[in-house]
């Protein structure tokens, strides 16, 4: 479990790096986990190990979003003052959002299936 | 309170144990009441976490920095479960190909869709400047999120704040939303979810199925990249539209 964390943070740090040696306007993490991806492409696969702690981490991925969540309490003043369009922004648009991307992929899918050129 | 009382108090609101444990516990008692209500996604633990905690620094008068000095353990394993995503993705990776296509136009519409709309909407109803930059990225994950809105002209914290709430929203709504749309298909919900609602749909998706949680782990990677990568590009555009 210890390794396979050490993994996890060596592709973070080599993310950060890479971010700022040539100037990505990309979080570190994300750059790890695309070199994380690489790499287990050229492996073939995650270790055991590394399974569990991945998914370890991953079934508990809510918490780990509540102490910067919880800096909301910082902004009720502001969200007192522009409650109304930032409600409708937001609610309107992650449900337009979600709307659209599900109804645009669902509909290539099934146009793909209805050609019959789905990949055997 | 008595003085022994406040010497300890003193202590505790110093102490970053204070921050750690009152996240954890938090957590723990969202996650019961999350499990009690059978998942409900009404019940949504993130959601349930930070109203607690947002009523705790209230009624005691506590201020964030001093929380987050506790609880920014907790905040730094984002980093490493970010770079976890990529072992589920590894799992689904032969159907993620099969469908790279149609996963490309659908993260092309749905990404430019997700952020014009919180600009737009936000413009319409007068939405001052800085909220509007803080909206536009609002789908994206955290840090990307309040590193793109900062050299717009958002604020980063405000950011992170208009993301959790629409994390919440995607995890709460997307059941719903598909249902009435009568999509069943997990891998398209998955991708929408995690598209629009980033880290906190994704933590969701995981809860329903392993395929649900790759599809939006792969769309929050993608969009936060594309976002980050057109929307300096995009709101001056979006600007002129809206008569900014």
């Amino acid at each position: 479990m210890i390794l396979a964390l050490t993994v996890l943070l060596l592709f973070q740090l080599a993310g950060e790096v890479l971010v700022r040696a040539i100037g990505l306007p990309v979080p570190g993490p994300v750059i790890g986990m695309g070199l994380f991806f690489l790499f287990l492409l050229l492996r073939g696969g995650p270790s055991e190990a590394m399974r569990k702690t991945a998914g370890g981490l991953l079934q508990h991925l809510s918490l780990l979003f509540i102490p910067a969540g919880t800096g909301i309490v910082l902004y009720g003043e502001l969200l007192a003052r522009e409650w109304l369009p930032l409600t409708a922004a937001l609610v309107g648009s992650t449900f337009l959002a979600i709307a659209v991307t599900a109804l645009v992929l669902n509909a290539l899918l099934r146009r793909r299936a209805a050609h019959g050129d789905t990949p055997q | 309170m008595t003085p022994r009382l406040t010497e300890i108090w003193v202590y505790l609101a110093a102490s970053p144990l204070l921050g750690l444990s009152l996240t954890l516990l938090a957590y723990q008692a969202a996650q019961w009441l999350y499990e009690r209500a059978g998942f409900h996604p009404l019940a949504n633990p993130v959601m349930l976490s930070v109203a607690m905690l947002v009523t705790v620094l209230l009624v005691s008068d506590m201020p964030y920095e001093h929380y987050f000095d506790g609880a920014q353990f907790v905040h730094f394993l984002l980093g490493p479960a970010t770079v976890a995503l990529a072992v589920p993705l590894y799992a689904q990776w032969p159907r993620l190909k099969a469908m790279a296509g149609p996963l490309t136009i659908a993260l092309l519409i749905g990404s430019l869709t997700a952020a014009l709309s919180a600009y737009g909407i936000g413009a319409v109803l007068g939405a001052s400047n800085a909220s509007l930059m803080s909206l536009a990225p609002k789908s994206v994950t955290m840090p990307i999120a309040m590193a793109v809105a900062e050299p717009l002209g958002g604020i980063p914290a405000l950011a992170a704040a208009l993301v959790m709430v629409t994390g919440v929203l995607g995890a709460v709504g997307t059941r719903y939303l598909c249902r009435w749309l009568r999509i069943r298909d997990h891998a398209v919900r998955g991708f929408a979810i995690g598209l629009a609602s980033h880290g906190i749909g994704t933590a969701r998706a995981f809860q329903v199925s392993e395929q649900a949680g790759a599809f939006a782990a792969l769309a929050m990677g993608l969009n936060g990249l594309l976002t980050a990568l057109s929307l300096p590009w995009i709101l001056p555009w979006a600007e002129r539209l809206f008569g900014r």
